[in-house]
């Protein structure tokens, strides 16, 4: 069955990696600007980053028959300096016009700083005045629940149309908030942090599979890049039927993701 | 899934991790005392109890329970990284 992973920094995955989802099914990724692990030192380094994520990413993951796509940003990592972010945003625009550039992502908060509300805020002001969807990223472990409250209210002090906000790495304790004020919502499918497979197919069991997805964020850290594909299995092993895994895995992506009309699922 | 069904499916894994947990309060016992007890098992003792208080939404309530509750932003990053849980002197005035 085909599915897409919407959130996956191949950046730091290799060539393996694209091939075993290619096998599972995947027909395409959207790759979020995040922290590499370690603090960049200079602007020049995000040049080369959006390069690798605009040039790089697309060749290889399209070896495989997998459409790329990203998101830009300066993560909310490396926004504690708003000096420094500020240097790092004024290059977006020039990449803002590649062909596989979705939107502004994964901005959002990390440890709840005024600093990295600024450089959020700013992120926002800048989604709106260039009409690019969003990818919102929520902070860890016990500075979720409050940081997710933050940037729902940020949101709401602009003119951003909710739907065209997805929100990730909700959990039992923020999914419910974050749908019921209109956004999409993201489950990021972790082995210790975040959700399991087990606990992505309960949240959906109890809340449904409208504005919902799910994706592997698989990057540097623990992570699997076949997480989505293990958690359809979850829900077929519970007797789901293929149009509930297939609306979640498929069908909802194509859904956020195609209001950019630069997305492209291939013949999904 | 009926409910004779769930428990077919997952009670051993979930076993295992039940047994995992007894383990690790067993290593921190045998690490020696440390007193004040560190937050963070304060916290999972908290969060145990909520395991089997009657109540439903465990996975909701635990996550909460070891959540930071206050509302104001931080004046400085206090670097990157989460340790799991509250620590006591970040918790509103």
């Amino acid at each position: 069955m085909s599915y897409i992973d919407p959130h996956i920094h191949m950046v730091s995955r290799t060539t393996d990696d694209y091939q075993r989802m290619a096998l599972a099914g995947c027909v395409a990724i959207t790759e979020p600007a995040f922290w590499a692990g370690y603090d960049r030192s200079s602007p020049q380094g995000f040049y080369d980053y959006y390069r690798q994520l605009t040039e790089t990413e697309p060749a290889r993951a399209a070896r495989y028959g997998i459409n790329h796509h990203c998101w830009l940003c300066i993560n909310p990592k490396e926004a504690e300096d708003p000096g420094f972010a500020r240097e790092v945003m004024s290059l977006l625009p020039e990449f803002l016009e590649r062909p596989t550039v979705l939107g502004i992502g994964e901005i959002g908060l990390n440890k709840n700083s005024k600093n990295e509300m600024t450089i959020l805020q700013e992120h926002l002001a800048f989604a709106e005045q260039h009409d690019q969807l969003v990818l919102v990223h929520t902070p860890h472990l016990e500075d979720k629940h409050k940081g997710t409250l933050l940037i729902m209210d940020a949101i709401a002090d602009t003119t951003l149309d909710p739907g065209r906000v997805l929100i990730d790495h909700v959990e039992e304790h923020t999914v419910k908030a974050v749908l019921d004020r209109g956004f999409w919502a993201g489950m990021t499918l972790y082995p210790e942090t975040k959700c399991t497979p087990q606990r992505a197919a309960d949240i959906i069991e109890v809340f449904g599979t409208e504005r919902l997805w799910m994706n592997s964020a698989g990057d540097w850290g623990d992570s699997d890049p076949l997480a989505v594909p293990k958690a359809m299995v979850e829900l077929r092993r519970r007797g789901h039927d293929s149009a509930t895994i297939r609306q979640a895995t498929l069908e909802n992506p194509k859904t956020f993701l195609g209001q950019s009309p630069r997305f492209d699922p291939g013949d999904a | 899934m009926s409910r004779t069904r769930v428990i077919d499916e997952y009670f051993l894994d979930h076993r295992a991790k039940l047994i995992d947990i007894a383990a690790f309060l067993d290593r921190v016992d045998r690490a020696g005392g440390s007193e004040p007890e560190d937050f963070r098992i304060t916290a999972f003792r908290r969060a145990l109890a909520l395991l089997d208080d009657g109540e439903t939404d465990r996975a909701r309530r635990i996550l909460e329970s070891m959540s930071d509750h206050t509302t104001t932003l931080l004046d400085t990053a206090p670097g990157k990284g989460a340790c799991g849980t509250q620590p006591p002197e970040a918790d509103d005035a």
